[in-house]
């Protein structure tokens, strides 16, 4: 479903993403993990065309994603995005939030966005919250509004860009059970995290990128649970060793 | 004392007919420079290079010419080349494009306030570039340039008194015409200048009512 070969970028002399390659398989939940910097974020913000690149090709649907391209607003509404900074529009109510995209962008009718949009919000645990403003929400429940919002298009596929790493801890196992209820539903999901926990439990593949690479892949079992590069032991004995880290 | 309120008992019906025309051109010319400012931002933010360079020149050019000068040259050099004006049509217009260069830098900069994230948000979503820009961005744009925008209405306000160089008889010209035919210099000024903060002062208390409103509840 969504095929990456070859991917590389660079800003300027910096070289971001040195040759990426990556499948995922419709329904398939892959996780990129790594430190800062090695370039997992840059790679899912490629997928649907946020970001440009120099090298390589990545694939959507069978598509080449082309930032410049003119179809690629159409190819980004085959895919729901959540960002790490929630992201939502300020400006409107959360249920407006969620119903901006059917409304505006597909055209659906409003009355028909609107149930849609509150049976979402429901699915999410904010059936209650939907007239109130962002700023009148924690941001566990922001997240979870732009999930609902991502979803409202009814995107084939769900990449998400650290979603709990601007969360309080208190507030992350809401966002995490609402990616799982996805994940069991059988979405794609492309999910760049810091979590362990989820990965293990929920993604069926792993990747640990380092440096601008897929340093190791594998199953989360195997990558998470017995990694055979020395880069991957020493990434996770740190996140996993950090005081107050997402081990769980 | 009773001299004052004899005399400003006749000038006042003069005085407020000119007061309707002020307020008439600062509307019209307000609407004029918000329109046109709106287009010359969008057109200074353009990725395309000829259309950002031509806004930034037109904004440039008028910013570094005096409004007296621009009023003047539509006013009396454009029937030149066959363009007749009214001084009504012609203080609209140069009121208005000499503003929207002013009206171009506070949306622009409104514009480019709002958080990046919006953006790829909205982009995120499969927005086309003019639907991002009429949902998402220029909404909050809005808000953040609400300030300098209530700003420039009033400065317009008083401003409007320079279309009274091209005869338009707006409230300063009408006060110029009473003063040079009865010598009462001090009354009439003084009730010009009361009738123009009758009019700034409230307007000044409704953008503040205006950007608390707004700015309540839709914050981050």
């Amino acid at each position: 479903m969504i095929e990456i070969d070859g991917l590389e970028k660079s800003y300027g002399a910096h070289r971001v993403l040195l040759g990426v390659s990556l499948r995922v398989a419709r329904g398939e939940v892959v996780c990129l993990i790594g430190p800062s910097g090695s370039g997992k974020s840059t790679v899912l913000r490629c997928i649907n065309g946020l970001e440009s690149y120099q090298g390589g090709e990545v694939r959507a649907f069978g598509e080449r994603v082309d930032q410049r391209s003119a179809g690629i607003h159409l190819l980004r509404r085959r895919m729901g995005m959540v960002f790490q900074r929630f992201n939502l529009f300020p400006h409107r109510t959360a249920l407006e939030n969620v119903m901006e995209g059917p409304v505006h962008v597909q055209g659906v009718p409003a009355a028909q966005a609107r149930a849609e949009a509150l049976a979402l919000l429901e699915k999410v645990g904010l059936a209650d919250k939907g007239g109130h403003y962002p700023a009148q929400l924690s941001g566990g429940q922001q997240q979870r509004v732009a999930i609902a919002r991502a979803l409202a298009l009814k995107p084939e596929a769900m990449l998400f860009d650290e979603p709990t790493a601007a969360l309080d801890p208190e507030l992350v196992g809401d966002v995490l059970g609402v990616m799982r209820t996805l994940a069991d539903e059988g979405m794609t999901m492309v999910v760049v995290t810091h979590e362990m926990g989820f990965a293990r439990e929920v993604a069926d593949r792993v990747c640990f990128l380092h440096g601008g690479t897929i340093v190791e892949e594998g199953s989360a079992a195997q990558v998470l649970g017995a990694p055979r590069h020395a880069r991957t032991q020493d990434f996770l004995r740190r996140v996993l060793h950090a005081p107050g880290g997402s081990a769980a | 004392m009773s001299q004052f309120l004899q005399n400003a008992r006749d000038f006042l019906p003069i005085l407020l007919q000119g007061a309707v025309v002020t307020v008439q051109v600062t509307v019209l010319a307000f609407l004029l420079s918000s329109a046109l400012g709106l287009v010359l931002a969008l057109g200074k933010l353009s990725s395309v290079r000829a259309i950002s360079l031509a806004a930034s020149t037109f904004i440039n050019v008028v910013r570094g010419l005096p409004i007296i000068v621009q009023l003047f040259y539509i006013y009396f050099v454009l029937p030149d080349f066959g363009v007749q004006l009214t001084a009504f049509q012609a203080g609209v217009i140069g009121l208005g494009i000499a503003y929207s260069a002013y009206q171009a830098e506070n949306f622009r900069a409104g514009i480019e306030a709002v958080d990046p994230g919006q953006r790829e948000a909205a982009l995120a979503m499969g927005m086309r570039p003019a639907l991002l820009m009429r949902r998402v961005i220029l909404p909050q744009a809005f808000r953040i340039a609400l300030p300098p925008y209530g700003n420039t209405l009033v400065m317009m306000l008083k401003d409007s008194s320079l279309v009274s160089t091209i005869t338009v008889a707006e409230m300063t010209r009408a006060g110029q015409l009473i003063a040079s035919s009865t010598f009462q210099n001090m009354t009439v000024y003084t009730l010009v200048a009361l009738l123009y903060l009758v009019m700034s002062l409230p307007l000044v208390a409704c953008l503040r009512r205006l950007e608390r409103r707004l700015g309540a509840g839709s914050r981050r």
